[in-house]
């Protein structure tokens, strides 16, 4: 059976990780086809195109579709669903804007943060925090699924999928895009750095936050952060790591200063090994740890810093 | 302009929860249950549009079992004006789905005809993250998810969005849906001489089928079981045995 895959694209730009890992959830559901929509997309269905199990690529192009404004974008896909019995995408704040209003106008439920697929019509899902994992079985016609990245390898590349245009729906033209704030950074990103230093409450300010970031520059890492420290104003939103913020599963994640609450573990303790340092032994941090370092953050960080070298 | 908020009652955020040995689910028996955390936020946001004079009545509705009163009576007490009670289930271990809790918000929202519907972002249960959107999409309303800054500017709702990286800011057509971030507010709590007032204020109840809603779960839940746990670690004394044995394990 055939899938619509909705690549993520930003700007124009394809991002590879997120759709490469969507296609390697999708890929055992049938042909993939990727849809590329954006103000500009071609070049990002020119990327798609090759990653490895891409059957074809749609690229619809239309000013509505910039900025992934969620109501034309919905509006694409469903003038497109007819063909396709899985519509899928990575569980990004993108997909989970657009995919459930995608599912509603189909009258069909969505299956949000899919972490595993066991047949064509049944997924694995965390519910509660990830402290549970349901297994769900879809008796509607069509699915329409995001897919958890960080349980899934990112597809390799080598394919040469052919590219097709299509035109976008008709715009209801409700929301209008204002701005963008986005941080440039040349450290990794989040939810594909193999290592991630994240900070908690106990950095203590947004000074201070340097000390994770000067750490997670000597291992190439991406920085997270807990709610608490992006409540306080010691990091910016997009670091948050957590039920609420990113699901990240990297080789290696420090846990600097958090006391690791469960909101926190759901979104880290997949992770192949963590770290965690904190002053208090009875951090429920330690136990998920491999290696647990009870010390002053102030003192242990910028030593591990320096032995790192 | 009327505000429409839908609350869920969930199991409380400070709970540890217990998956059942049968795989049949997660207990919610004798469980402290509260407030869906996202949604004392949507609750604080309109009072806040109250008391700005942007918004003149709030109607907070919850979809599910009787015990869904209390819930209600906790956002009656914080502020909100009347609220809706629409029985769906017998069972407190009966999840009604976001597609069906959307098309019964559907027809509430036809009957109070609100300028604005403030949901949650997710439910800290289902982790869904979708009745909002899918609410949305049934009445052919603008969407804003994600909101950590909301502002009201005429017949036009100016949205913050926490997306993957970093904010977006757009403007959306009212009537619309918003659905709330948790940097958007600080939710108040209730006073003693509120949670009195509240008891007396005007809760209505109706049924899924007085609004000839299907919940039927579209989605068969197969079984729930508990994640894989992780294998113990150890307590490392110092800065160089912690570089050590990262080493060893090959991670740095
Ligand atoms: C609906 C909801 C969703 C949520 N979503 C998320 C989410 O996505 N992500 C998330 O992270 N949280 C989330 N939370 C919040 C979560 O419940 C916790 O409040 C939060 O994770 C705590 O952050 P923290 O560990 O940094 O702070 P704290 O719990 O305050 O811990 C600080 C830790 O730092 C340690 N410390 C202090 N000083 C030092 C020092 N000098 N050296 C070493 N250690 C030190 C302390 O011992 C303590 O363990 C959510 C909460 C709710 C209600
Ligand atoms: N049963 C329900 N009753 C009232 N509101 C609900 C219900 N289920 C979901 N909601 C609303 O929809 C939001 C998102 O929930 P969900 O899509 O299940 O993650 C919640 O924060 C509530 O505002």
């Amino acid at each position: 059976m055939a899938v619509l895959l909705l690549a993520e694209v930003n700007n124009g730009e394809l991002a590879l990780d997120a759709t490469a890992k969507a296609v390697t959830a999708a890929k055992s559901l049938g042909d993939v086809t990727v849809l590329a929509a954006g103000g500009t997309a071609a070049a990002a269905g020119e990327a798609a195109a090759k990653i490895d199990g891409v059957a074809k690529v749609l690229v619809a192009e239309d000013a509505s579709l910039g900025h992934r404004l969620a109501e034309s974008t919905a509006a694409l896909i469903v003038s497109l669903a007819g063909d396709y019995e899985h519509i899928v995408a990575p569980a990004t704040t993108d997909a989970k804007n657009v995919m459930p209003r995608v599912a509603a106008l189909l009258d069909v439920m969505v299956i949000s943060d899919a972490s595993g697929v066991v047949d064509a019509n049944t997924f694995e899902r965390p519910i509660y925090a990830g402290n549970a994992v349901q297994t769900v079985k879809s008796n509607d016609a069509k699915k329409v699924i995001t897919f958890r990245t960080s349980t899934f390898d990112a597809a390799g590349e080598g394919g040469s999928a052919s590219v097709e245009t299509v035109s976008a729906a008709d715009n209801p033209g409700l929301s209008e895009w204002v701005e963008d704030k986005v941080a440039e950074s040349d450290r990794p990103e989040l939810t594909s750095a193999g290592v991630v230093v994240s900070g908690g409450r106990g950095v203590g300010s947004e000074e201070d936050f340097k000390l994770i970031e000067a750490l997670a520059d000597k291992l190439n890492a991406a920085v997270g952060a807990s709610r608490a420290a992006v409540d306080s104003g010691y990091a910016p939103n997009d670091w948050q790591v957590g039920q609420t913020g990113k699901v990240v599963a990297p080789e290696l994640y420090i846990a600097v200063g958090i006391s690791g609450a469960i909101q926190h573990l759901a979104g880290m303790k997949d992770s192949k090994i963590i770290v965690a340092i904190n002053k208090d032994e009875e951090a429920p941090i330690f136990q998920v740890a491999d290696f647990g370092l009870v010390a002053d953050l102030f003192e242990a960080v910028p030593a591990l810093t320096e032995k790192l070298g | 302009m009327k505000v429409l908020v839908p609350v869920k009652r969930v199991i409380d955020y400070n709970v540890k929860v217990r998956v059942k040995a049968d795989g049949s689910g997660v207990d919610l028996a004798n469980v402290k249950m509260s407030m869906n955390p996202f949604d004392e936020i949507a609750v604080e946001e309109a009072i806040r549009l109250k008391e700005a004079g942007k918004a003149d009545e709030i109607v907070v509705v919850s979809i599910g079992v009787k015990q869904a009163q209390e819930t209600l009576r906790t956002a009656l007490a914080m502020g909100a004006d009347r609220a809706i009670l629409v029985n769906a289930a017998d069972d407190v271990h009966t999840d009604i789905e976001p597609l069906a809790v959307a098309k019964i918000l559907a027809k509430v929202v036809e009957e109070e005809q609100p300028g604005l519907v403030l949901a949650g972002k997710q439910a800290i249960d289902n982790d869904m993250n979708a009745t909002g959107q899918m609410l949305s999409a049934l009445l052919g309303w603008s969407q804003g998810t994600f909101a950590s800054e909301l502002d009201i500017e005429g017949d036009k709702a100016v949205v913050t969005r926490e997306v993957d990286g970093g904010l977006q800011t757009i403007k959306v057509s009212m009537p619309a849906i918003v659905t709330v971030d948790l940097r958007l507010n600080e939710p108040r709590y209730a006073s003693l001489p509120n949670i009195m007032k509240a008891k007396k204020k005007p809760l209505d109840e109706k049924t899924a089928a007085d609004y000839g809603v299907d919940v039927t779960p579209r989605l068969e839940i197969v079984s729930t079981t508990e994640p894989a746990a992780r294998d113990a670690g150890i307590i490392v004394g110092s800065v160089d045995e912690l570089v050590e044995k990262l080493k060893e394990a090959g991670a740095v």
